[in-house]
């Protein structure tokens, strides 16, 4: 008997749960986040979720947004998806978040696009691949740059500088298998042809063979595409083969941490990035720039550390929702509409001009050619 | 192909190989003295680079190493101490379970202690870009630094377990434990060295490999499933053996990335454990249930 009383005592208390969890309270506003804090690509969601914490607490401290205190539901999917859409599932059922922020990667991104389409939940997606809002899906948005625009800012550089014939290396995470497929599809457009293009395991620890088969190509550069540490073994690879031509990195690489891994070897290698990582050198004119040498200090004041184009899409999502909040309430339809009318919000990663067609509303000019002098990242002189 | 690029594949190859072998090195020093598979190796190894590239922020590089492989000795001691020294004749299977959940408990540690970005010690000589050239092909420096370490390594456990008493101890112990007793041979204090042995030259495969595959708090796993491929692959308890199959390994998969595309490289490596594990598992499994060391087995081939 005493089992079944405890037995029944629990279950009450689980409808009980549930059934103020499905209440909610409508003066808060229910953000859910998935992103990768820990595993292989903790570069890109430790910064993303230490960035969305400082932004919920600040807009908490001011009151919230519109008067709406932002309850914040933080998972970590380490990069995998199998967890993303499992804490996805959980964030959509139970706790009714009105938004989720994230994922980090673009192989998890893809997974959630479907389940947040069906259940009428936002996504704000801070990974590259085109094909997150491409085909678009009413409910999935993205904040961080598209691939091609990358592939396409490399390969007008490329041109500028004489080059024609290339390799391509790419991992085989989401990221690289996007930037593989966009730099293979867009090449011709610019007269530049792929001589060789290879993928290489994400936790590679050495790449000299496959850069001698790529040397034996004769091209006249190379460019790399993934967010792994493998980038920063690439660079002392091909410097240590002695393989002396231009190195291009996709827009994965705006992150000291792999100049510092890389050393002497990443000096003078070329790469697309957001305006976070040369704030201090736009011109006062720059519509970005206020806002991101405020992103900057606070990010290095509250975490000791520089911040990277990474944050800097966290702090974009978390705008770009805050903004459409303010507009529209927190009925998720009407911030839907809110968030594909917006136009001219300046974020971190460059201004926002979102469409019903476009649900990324980033332009190809968001990035800048960027390479490393003396350990550092500096715009590429024309 | 070209000769030089022959060679190159080659030295790619050897590269390559000569991490995997350092790796594969640690595994054998614990399985030779207590007969277990240690799968927390690969954490020694991170732990040892970590501990280096901090001690290395205000100390010269040979003191940081030093420092970071007495550390990482120490923890591998507490971590015997505590997790398995209790344990009475315990099995295999809990023994590998035991050992996976400790690497996961070091991994999260060090995610905690450090961070999740990558670091790298600097090369031991030269920078990042410098190289050797050999006949028209090019190595990094660090690689024969990793080369001669595991040389070291090779030589010195040889004559620690051929010639001394402490290191002819612990192969009694691994041998038969009761007659090893009954000898007032103090087998619990052995299995703690053994540890330490273990994890220092973890640290410092940890700290040489650094510059190359640098270090981040989840690279344990990956290394230690390479490292242990070779182990096997070498007939686990040999330790010249493993650094052979090591550098076996690594040429295999540069010799595959010359005529396949190098996603295939893996499935090379994996092919080979597979066919070993069929043709030839007694190295493995017929060393595991007998639940003693190959005595006499350390050095020779």
């Amino acid at each position: 008997m005493r089992g079944r009383a405890l037995f029944l005592s629990i279950g009450i208390f689980i409808a009980f749960a549930c059934i103020t969890g499905w209440a909610g309270n409508p003066d808060t506003v229910r953000l859910g986040a998935i992103l990768a804090v820990t595993g292989p690509n903790a570069n890109l969601g430790t910064p993303e979720a230490r960035t969305i914490q400082m932004l919920v607490d600040k807009a908490n401290a001011g009151g919230g947004i519109a008067g709406k205190k932002v309850e914040l539901f933080l998972r970590d999917s380490q990069g995998s998806p199998e967890k993303a859409i499992s804490f996805a599932k959980q964030l959509i059922e139970e706790e009714q978040v009105l938004a989720i922020i994230g994922p980090s990667t673009s192989g998890e991104s893809m997974k959630l696009k479907g389940l947040c389409n069906d259940s009428q939940t936002i996504l704000l997606s801070c990974a590259a691949a085109e094909t997150i809002v491409n085909p678009v899906s009413p409910w999935v948005f993205k904040v961080a740059p598209m691939d091609s625009s990358a592939a396409r800012m490399i390969f007008q550089t490329m041109k500028r500088m004489g080059i024609s014939r290339i390799g391509v290396l790419t991992s085989n995470s989401g990221f690289g298998q996007g930037g593989k497929a966009q730099l293979e599809k867009l090449a011709p457009a610019d007269g530049i042809s792929i001589a060789i293009s290879e993928v290489y395991d994400k936790e590679a620890t050495d790449l000299t063979g496959v850069l001698t088969k790529i040397r034996g190509q004769n091209v006249q550069a190379l460019v790399n595409w993934s967010t792994e540490p493998a980038q920063a073994i690439v660079l002392k690879n091909v410097r240590q083969l002695g393989f002396d031509v231009p190195v291009f990195q996709s827009h994965g690489f705006g992150n000291l941490a792999y100049v510092a891994a890389a050393g002497k070897a990443a000096e003078g290698v070329i790469f697309p990035a957001g305006r976070v990582l040369v704030a201090d050198g736009l011109p006062a004119s720059n519509l970005q720039k206020k806002l991101l040498m405020e992103y900057r200090a606070a990010y290095m004041a509250q975490f000791k550390d520089e911040p990277s184009t990474f944050g800097g899409h966290a702090f974009d999502a978390f705008t770009v929702l805050a903004e459409a909040v303010r507009r529209a309430g927190t009925d998720r339809n009407k911030v839907r509409d809110a968030i594909e009318g917006m136009k001219g919000i300046a974020g971190t990663g460059g201004i926002f001009n979102f469409s019903p067609a476009d649900h990324n509303g980033l332009a190809i000019d968001c990035f800048e050619m960027l390479t490393v002098k003396d350990g550092k990242f500096v715009p590429l002189a024309r | 192909m070209s000769a030089a690029q022959l060679l190159q594949y080659l030295l790619s190859g050897v590269a390559t190989g000569s991490i995997y072998a350092i790796v594969g090195i640690g595994f054998t020093i614990i399985y030779n003295s207590t007969g277990i598979i240690n799968f927390a190796q690969g954490e020694f190894l991170m732990l040892g680079g970590m501990i280096a590239v901090s001690l290395q922020a205000f100390l010269p590089l040979t003191a940081a190493i030093a420092g970071a492989v007495v550390v990482t000795g120490l923890v591998g001691v507490a971590v015997q101490l505590v997790f398995l020294s209790w344990l009475k004749k315990p099995g295999v299977l809990r023994m590998i379970i035991i050992t996976i959940g400790l690497s996961i408990l070091m991994r999260e540690a060090a995610l905690h202690v450090w961070d999740e970005k990558v670091h790298a010690l600097p090369p031991w000589s030269g920078d990042e870009t410098s190289s050797l050239a050999v006949l028209g092909a090019r190595i990094s420096p660090q690689v024969a630094w990793v080369l001669a370490v595991s040389a070291l390594m090779v030589a010195a456990l040889t004559l620690f377990f051929r010639f001394t008493l402490t290191g002819k101890a612990m192969r009694a112990c691994a041998s038969n434990p009761a007659a090893a007793r009954l000898c007032g041979i103090r087998a619990p204090w052995l299995v703690s060295l053994s540890f330490f042995l273990a994890a220092a030259m973890g640290a410092l495969a940890g700290c040489v490999v650094s510059p190359l595959t640098q270090t981040q708090y989840d690279m344990g796993t990956s290394l230690a499933v390479k490292g242990f491929t070779c182990a096997v692959l070498g007939g686990l308890g040999n330790v010249s053996a493993a650094v052979g199959a090591g550098i076996l390994v690594g040429v295999l998969e540069s010799a595959s990335i010359s005529v396949l595309p190098l996603a295939y490289k893996d499935v090379v490596a994996l092919t080979i454990m597979l066919a070993i594990l069929l043709l030839r598992p007694q190295g493995l499994f017929a060393g595991m249930t007998r639940k003693r060391g190959p005595l006499g087995r350390v050095g020779g081939a």
